[in-house]
């Protein structure tokens, strides 16, 4: 059991305020989305999306009517721009930064992180706080979220914003950008909770309460997707951590 | 544009049943926790791994519940909140010289721009019934107008190619002629007193009324032409509002007055549920 906490308490209440947020922009983003399931300016046509016209499940949208799902999304992105902020900002100050910026190294460990992952290496391999895939994904996610705050902007005011709108090639792309930016956050987060679901469980008491132990973490457990779930029963002697005074 | 909640009934009630038992497990806990909070020195630390548990569920439940509805009633409050912060954001953006050109490059939709009125059938002006079609100008002015269609004509014109945003999310770029809001407003002699506009039609009881900043943007046109022809009924003939700065439903077609007046009076989609400023 380490003294410090592993998340301090601002990474925990905005990732959790992130987490509720997000969600419900999604939800709310999906069904103003099915008002118009196109990306199509009326009377062109438009190149790059397959699905021109299908709408996302209802069971995925939130908002009884468009009307609705407006005011929750105009609501919510305040509460993703004032979490988002202030949790730039703390990793920022705090040093916490240091803990995801890409190194030279990254691309090699990653590799290795799907090859163990894959069963094509037998060890987990060491690392810092996070391995190099979570690394890379965590570092990345702001860049797309504020990639999306901004492309929303775009959408939403494109006349007193016409620069805005104009940096992102026009309303019709803006709007492209906004969804497929979306998209990725949305798989990131997906792969992110199946990870924490099949590799480390633990590490949503670490997001809740902070708290943590070696003993658990994925690589004292050696742990793939839904392997090695459980820490080891019998501890040998040499592996077993002494516990702090 | 249904406001039916579309969640499975089903779902509802098992996710209503849920957030029942959380509470339930919470108030049976209610006088123990009501003692140790009593008691300042005593931190409730056995209790919080249980709170945790009951917010966690009662959090996942509210948002089952929620899935599909308009949310929990009381997030109204707050929704309305927001709407008006967001308001006074949009207002503080607006500008008079942020213009908007028709995304250069797009198409013209021409006949593919959506037509759309309330009514059952495209709204036409009946002269036999009606008399002569005129827009009123009147409210806060010195001088309230009756303007035909020649008197508009007659007025300074202006062509613009702009998009159109609708509140669904698709745009259109079109042709408009006609008259400048803020050239009719001089004409009529608007009193300072006016702080909002509301454009009225015979579509029915369809009417929005605007903020005054928006209707006298240069681009805020009283409409009598699309691309190369006069403007047919399915697009609001005789007249309509457009404007680039506002989103489509808030543009009211088929006008039969203006109105000047110091306090906004809604408008058709804004009494149901869509948000009164409407800006781009």
């Amino acid at each position: 059991m380490s003294e410090k906490v592993r998340h301090h308490w601002i990474v925990r209440v905005t990732h959790w305020l992130n987490a509720i947020a997000f969600t419900l922009m999604v939800g709310s983003g999906l069904r103003i989305f099915n008002a118009y399931p196109s990306f199509h300016r009326k009377g062109e046509t438009f190149c790059c999306w397959p699905f021109e016209g299908t709408p996302a499940p209802v069971w995925l949208t939130f908002g009884s009517f468009l009307g609705s799902a407006r005011q929750w999304h105009f609501a919510m992105m305040w509460v993703l721009v004032v979490t988002g902020i202030v949790y730039v900002a703390f990793i920022y100050l705090h040093g916490e930064w240091r803990e995801l910026v890409p190194r030279r190294g990254d691309l090699r460990d990653a590799w290795q992180m799907i090859r163990f992952y894959v069963s094509q290496r037998p060890d987990h391999p060491t690392h810092g706080k996070h391995n190099a895939l979570q690394k890379a994904t965590y570092f990345v996610m702001p860049f797309v979220a504020a990639v999306i705050v901004l492309t929303g902007i775009a959408v939403w005011k494109p006349v007193s914003l016409g620069w805005l709108t104009a940096i992102f090639g026009g309303y019709v792309w803006a709007r492209y950008w906004h969804f497929m930016g979306m998209l990725t956050l949305v798989l990131m987060s997906v792969v992110h909770v199946f990870m924490v679901i099949s590799v480390d469980p633990y590490s949503v008491r670490s997001m809740l309460t902070g708290g943590h132990s070696d003993r658990l973490s994925p690589i004292a457990r050696n742990a793939r997707p839904f392997r090695n779930l459980f820490p080891k029963r019998k501890a040998s002697s040499e592996h077993a951590e002494p516990e702090s005074p | 544009m249904s406001r039916n909640p579309h969640a499975s009934p089903a779902l509802r009630r098992a996710a209503l049943a849920a957030v029942d038992r959380a509470v339930h497990a919470f108030e049976s806990r209610d006088g123990t926790e009501r003692a140790r909070s009593a008691d300042a020195t005593s931190p409730a630390v056995s209790s919080r791994r249980a709170f945790l548990q009951v917010s966690a569920s009662s959090l996942a439940a509210g948002l089952l519940a929620a899935c599909g509805s308009n949310g929990p009633d009381s997030a109204g409050r707050l929704l309305t909140f927001a709407g008006k912060q967001n308001e006074k954001v949009e207002r503080w953006l607006f500008r008079h010289t942020a213009m908007n050109h028709g995304s250069p490059g797009a198409f013209v939709a021409k006949n593919q721009f959506p037509r759309y009125f309330i009514s059952d059938t495209v709204p036409l002006w009946n002269v036999a019934t009606r008399g002569e079609w005129a827009l009123e100008v009147t409210g806060l002015v010195k001088t309230p107008l009756r303007l035909d269609l020649a008197a508009l004509m007659a007025m300074p014109s202006t062509r613009q190619r702009v998009d159109h945003f609708c509140v669904e999310g698709w745009n259109a770029v079109a042709e408009f002629r006609g008259v400048r809001m803020r050239e009719i407003a001089k004409l009529a002699g608007v009193l300072p007193q006016a702080a909002y506009v509301d454009f009225q039609s015979f579509d029915k009881n369809y009417h929005e009324s605007w903020d005054m900043e928006s209707a006298m943007h240069p681009q805020t046109l009283v409409v009598y032409g699309k691309e190369e022809t006069m403007l047919s009924p399915a697009y609001g003939a005789p007249t309509r509002v457009h404007s680039p700065v506002k989103l489509g439903y808030k543009n009211t077609k088929y006008l039969t007055r203006i109105a000047f007046m110091a306090e906004r009076n809604g408008g058709y989609w804004t009494d149901n549920g869509y948000d009164w400023y409407g800006g781009t």
